[in-house]
């Protein structure tokens, strides 16, 4: 038995002592190879007495077993060895800068359009579309701004050298003709919503000659300023995430709507900041009223029967009031950097589940 | 419209401070615009007077003068030349702050001498330039008065804005009569006794319009007054005018003014000397000049009204007065003139000639036609009172036009219309209190509207008038319920089209611009033939004249705009309409992009490459595949128009007609006309051209059946002519077995090497899966031979050796 513990500690030590898996094979093979030692002391168990040899049998098995195991542990060990310094020499400079990856922006006034939406549509408003080059009936007349109407000053009209059924073309002042073409096309009741380009021949520090609109029609049998004035609040307070925003309702004129109505909300200028919120000072951002029966009598509704309200909201001052964005004319000049600066990501679609507000 | 406090006050009888005022102004409709209070910071100044003025010791310019206050002697220095003994001035304490020189005042010495406080100039007050003297109130004034108080400074002006609508309140007693009704005082009765009249007028008045334009001027009373003296005003007129930014000219002229902004009543003056026989209202002759008040000459036509004598136009109707009848420091004998003028003839006349004018903002907005009588007594009576004389019977032609009228309003229409409950009695009391006359019927009220209302027009007027007057701040806001329990979606699935291409571009890393819907004819014509019909008559500028055929031109100069700042990195697009003419059906709505330059900033990573029209393939495929057309099934032609690169630009087509998209390289001509550096890829989707999608019977996926079996992959390597299309190549592979080949796609393609110079290598590679069992090598191999000869008759090329 003493040969065996020479055995074992002879080969325990040239299992600890080799230093790759070729010296380990070497081992290996040397101690367990067909060749090898425990395999030829095996072989010599045939010549022994029965219980010697099932006493010396017993032995070489464990030390088989014994030297398999330090050699599979060893095997390990220099594998690992091994996968660590490879590892050590794969190692990159993770301070190098990722890879660019371009990112692309939505415009202020396209996201500002989709949040008013997503607020409208909440209460059953759904969009429609009308052309931006319009006669003078529907961007007119119609609305009840007869030819020689001192309002038509006001609109600052540009013109096109075209006519329709006689009527001169222009380019709309307003997204309301959208309302004539809507109640023309169908029967009340009406719920509609129409965001758009709009146009006026003026250029300056507060005027574009394109911005955009965003018109509210609601017709039906009942609709009075009440549900006006709770339609436009909780707007109001949904796009500028204010539940106690101060909304104030005061009579202007407009010839397409009677009784008429502009809205303003609460705001402070104190300290030279301008703040939206409860203040001193009121802001006036959009108008409104319940829509004149002569408008309805031209798109052959019944106004004895229907009545309801329209409104219509200025899309870039939304969007500066609510963005801090300082200049109107910043807008179209597709300037990358304020771009990138005021615009929202592409994944920013708001909602009224999703949230408003980024 | 600007008038003071205290002119309000003329006409209405009001406990309600300025506060109170200028709240219930905006909540009646006369919006504030602005509140200027003269006296804010100088309310410390008293008056003071110069008990003795003596020469300065050690300065030739300087006196040294002893003020009394009132309560106190003190010695200032002062550098005025009118400083003065006796002189009634207007004195700052030392600690006092100077507005106009933004000192305060500190005891000090100068030259040797105290000073304790300062005489003001106006500019050292802050109320004009004028600073070649102290200030010099008349002897009487009192000492030791605050000088804002003395000086009418502690008036503060109100500036209103007007709704079209509402021409009633271009006159102070208009807005009186307003704020009285909402319950903020009484209006004062106005006083128009007669003048009587002393004598016949020696100038008669002959309307001279045909029955067709008698509209023009139907109304028309006059009045002689002889032995004026004109000058200039008393002060408490001027200081009236000027307060509301008038320029007080003389008497007669200022009292016009006064009647048009005190009651909304333009007169005119004639210097009766210098009126030919009599006055002859009339249709001006084409061609007829009038030399104006305003310095100008003015060429009329027949639908101008003019107020002319036997000699010719004296006067512009409603406009403006003529030169030559003008008064002035001579006039003796006047004939003023009070006169009804279509509103709509006197805007038109007024835009044409581009004349504004006080009388014009009010003739045009309508002014009250039953009040010609009463403004030309009250009128008359100022003039004699200010410049003495006497007047004539009034002369009177034509007839009031018929303003009268009732209109029903039904006593429930102001909570079903106006959303609030207001009592019948507050109902009457409103509206009778606004000049009304409100007589109760079955239905509600019959109601008499006033000659000055003409804005009055049907019963959603009325319960505005009410309603705006019992205030909308009563009216209860109550939710616009949706009729459904869950909104519809807001979005039709056309117009969805927009915002769903918007957040996909984005998504692809281009940055979204909006731009004008115009631009100049020369970049638009680079797009195509531009129609007369989509040429502005009026553009705001040349550059800005047309409708756009396209979105390219304007991203392009965007681009090159971004590019010349030195930004790089420029991919940008927009989402709107295009134009090909005036109709309605003209009009298209595209989602264009551009990408400029390189696809990235040079980095340690990777080299980048210059964006190609494969790019841009990709984002147009993109934004189809988005918008749910099947990409796979689209026909590349290599057609597109002639602002891209001939031989690197495509159009994507459903079937052979309809265009989808185009996209590829701008041509370089395109680019250098514009100034822009390219190259620069471009994409133009036409979100309008896809058919709407299909209603579906269910919103249930097709049954997704996973192969059982392992698919194929075999490698094709093509020699073609080099005008062969590699589409045509995979199109003719896919045809070998239209079940077994799932997907063909080309992996390579090169020319040059050991092929002949007219020729290329094209390779692909055809997935095969079958649905039933495993294929075997023969099966393979006969579709493959398939493939090969499909490919060889659809296009000439041969399997590469």
């Amino acid at each position: 038995m003493d040969d065996l513990d020479t055995l074992r500690d002879e080969l325990m030590a040239a299992v600890a002592g080799t230093s790759d898996s070729a010296g380990l094979e070497q081992v290996r093979v040397s101690a367990l190879g067909k060749k090898g030692r425990i395999t030829a002391m095996m072989k010599t168990l045939g010549g022994m007495e029965p219980d010697a040899r099932k006493a010396a049998g017993q032995a070489l098995n464990v030390l088989k077993d014994e030297i398999a195991e330090a050699i599979e542990a060893r095997k390990q060990d220099l594998d690992d060895s091994g996968l660590e310094a490879r590892l050590a020499e794969e190692r990159i400079d993770v301070t190098l800068s990722s890879r660019p990856q371009p990112e692309g922006r939505i415009h202020p006034i396209s996201q500002t359009l989709d949040e008013i939406i997503a607020i409208l549509g909440e209460m059953g408003l759904t969009v429609a579309d009308g052309p931006d080059i319009e006669d003078d009936w529907h961007n007119f007349t119609a609305l009840n701004i007869p030819p020689d109407h001192p309002a038509r000053q006001e609109h600052d009209t540009f013109y096109l050298p075209g006519e329709t059924d006689g009527e001169r073309m222009v380019l709309r002042t307003h997204t309301s003709p959208v309302q004539i073409r809507t109640m023309q096309a169908g029967e009340p009741p009406f719920r509609i919503i129409v965001p758009g380009r709009t146009y006026r021949c003026d250029y300056d520090a507060t005027h574009s000659p394109m911005f955009h609109q965003v018109e509210g029609l609601v017709i039906d049998e009942a609709t009075h300023m009440g549900h006006l004035k709770g339609c436009l609040i909780e707007f109001c307070r949904a796009f500028f995430d204010m539940d106690d925003l101060p909304v104030r309702f005061r009579p202007s004129y407009f010839p397409f709507t009677e009784p008429s109505a502009e809205v303003d909300i609460g705001c402070t200028r104190a300290d030279g900041e301008f703040r939206i919120g409860h203040g001193d000072d009121w802001l006036e951002i959009l108008g409104c009223g319940m829509v004149n029966p002569n408008v309805l009598k031209n798109c052959g509704i019944d106004p004895d029967k229907y009545q309801g309200f329209a409104f219509g909201i200025g899309v870039e001052r939304m969007a500066m009031l609510k963005y801090g964005i300082p200049d109107l004319r910043t807008f179209y000049e597709s300037d990358l950097r304020w771009l990138r600066h005021y615009g929202f990501a592409a994944l920013d679609q708001p909602s009224m589940v999703g949230g408003l507000n980024r | 419209m600007k008038f003071t406090l205290s002119w309000l006050r003329e006409h209405l009888e009001t406990d309600a401070s300025l506060d109170q005022i200028l709240e219930r102004l905006t909540m009646v409709g006369l919006e504030v615009e602005k509140v200027t209070d003269r006296a804010a910071g100088l309310e410390s100044f008293i008056v003071a007077r110069v008990a003795e003025a003596r020469p300065h010791p050690d300065a030739d310019r300087l006196r040294v003068c002893t003020v009394e206050t009132g309560s106190e002697t003190v010695e200032v220095v002062c550098g005025a030349p009118n400083a003065r003994t006796g002189l009634v001035g207007v004195f700052a304490a030392s600690g006092a702050y100077i507005p106009g020189t933004g000192i305060t005042l500190k005891p000090t010495e100068i030259r040797g001498v105290a000073s304790n406080g300062m005489l003001l100039s106006e500019r050292e007050m802050g109320l004009s330039d004028d600073h070649d003297g102290i200030i010099d109130l008349p002897e009487d004034t009192p000492i030791g008065e605050a000088a804002v108080t003395v000086m009418g400074l502690d008036d503060p002006i109100i500036e209103i804005a007007i709704t079209p609508n509402r021409g009633d309140c271009l006159g102070v007693r208009g807005i009186a009569r307003d704020l009285a009704a909402s319950g903020l005082g009484t209006l004062k009765p106005l006083d128009a006794t007669p003048v009587p009249g002393a004598f016949a007028s020696p100038i008669n008045v002959h309307l001279e319009f045909d029955a067709q334009t008698a509209d023009a001027c139907p109304y028309f009373i006059g009045r002689y007054v002889r032995g004026v003296k004109n000058g200039d005003s008393p002060q408490w007129l001027k200081d009236k005018l000027l307060a509301i930014g008038l320029r007080p000219i003389s008497a007669l002229v200022d009292i016009t003014n006064l009647l048009t902004f005190d009651l909304g009543r333009p007169l005119h003056v004639f210097d009766a000397s210098k009126v030919t026989g009599d006055i002859r209202p009339r249709l001006a002759r084409a061609g007829e000049t009038l030399a104006a008040l305003d310095g100008k000459t003015y060429t009329l036509d027949e639908t101008m009204t003019v107020i002319a004598d036997d000699g010719g136009a004296e006067g512009l109707g409603g406009v403006i007065g003529g030169e030559a009848a003008g008064c002035t420091e001579k006039t003796t004998d006047v004939f003023i003139e009070a006169a009804y003028f279509d509103p709509i003839r006197t805007a038109t006349t007024g835009r044409k000639l581009n004349v504004m004018s006080d009388a014009r903002f009010r003739f045009e907005r309508g002014v009250d036609p039953a009040f010609l009588v009463d403004g030309m007594e009250i009128a008359s009576r100022l003039i004699i009172e200010l410049c003495g004389g006497e007047a004539s019977e009034i002369v009177i032609a034509g007839t009031e036009p018929d303003w009268r009228r009732d209109i029903t309003l039904r006593a429930e229409r102001v909570r079903s219309l106006g959303g609030v409950d207001v009592a019948a009695d507050e109902i009457a009391r409103i509206l009778t209190a606004l000049g009304f006359a409100a007589r109760p019927t079955d239905e509600g009220f019959s109601i008499a509207i006033p000659s000055w209302r003409d804005d009055i027009v049907g019963e959603a007027c009325l319960v505005e008038e009410v309603v705006r007057i019992y205030g909308y701040d009563k009216i209860k806001a109550v939710p616009l319920l949706n009729p459904e329990p869950l909104p519809a979606p807001a979005f039709a699935p056309v117009l969805r089209r927009r915002s769903a291409a918007r957040r996909l571009l984005a998504g692809r890393g281009l940055v979204e611009a909006v731009t004008y819907s115009f631009l100049g004819a020369a970049d638009a014509a680079l797009f195509g033939e531009i129609p007369e019909a989509v040429k502005l008559v009026n553009p705001i500028s040349a550059d800005l004249d047309v409708m756009r055929p396209s979105l390219l031109p304007n991203l392009i100069a965007a681009a090159a705009r971004n590019s010349a700042r030195g930004l790089t990195g420029i991919s940008l697009f927009e989402v709107g309409p295009v134009f090909a003419g005036d109709k309605p059906e003209d009009q298209s709505t595209v989602a264009a992009a551009i990408r400029c330059g390189t696809t990235g900033p040079r980095h340690w990573s990777a080299g980048s490459r210059p964006w190609d029209a494969y790019d841009a393939k990709a984002d147009a495929e993109a934004v189809l595949a988005d918008l749910g057309v099947s990409v796979e099934r689209l026909l590349t032609t290599t057609d597109a128009p002639a602002w891209y690169h001939p031989g690197r630009s495509g159009v994507l087509r459903q079937g052979l007609k309809n265009q989808l998209a185009r996209f590829g390289e701008i041509h370089p001509r395109i680019l250098n006309r514009m100034g822009a550096e390219g190259p620069i890829v471009a994409i133009e989707v036409f979100l309008d051209n896809m058919a709407p999608p299909k209603a579906r019977k269910s919103t249930a996926r097709p049954n997704l059946n996973l192969p059982a079996f392992q698919k194929v992959e075999r490698d094709f390597a093509f020699v073609a002519d080099a005008d062969v299309a590699a589409g045509a190549v995979v199109a003719a592979a896919r045809t070998a077995d239209k079940t077994l080949i799932t997907e063909v796609r080309v992996f390579d393609v090169f020319s040059g090497g050991s092929l002949q110079a007219d020729q290329k290598s094209i390779a692909i590679t055809v997935v095969l899966q079958p649905t039933d069992r495993t294929m075997t090598d023969r099966e393979i191999e006969d579709v493959a031979a398939r493939i090969i000869g499909n490919v060889a008759d659809k296009t000439g090329a041969a399997l590469r050796s």
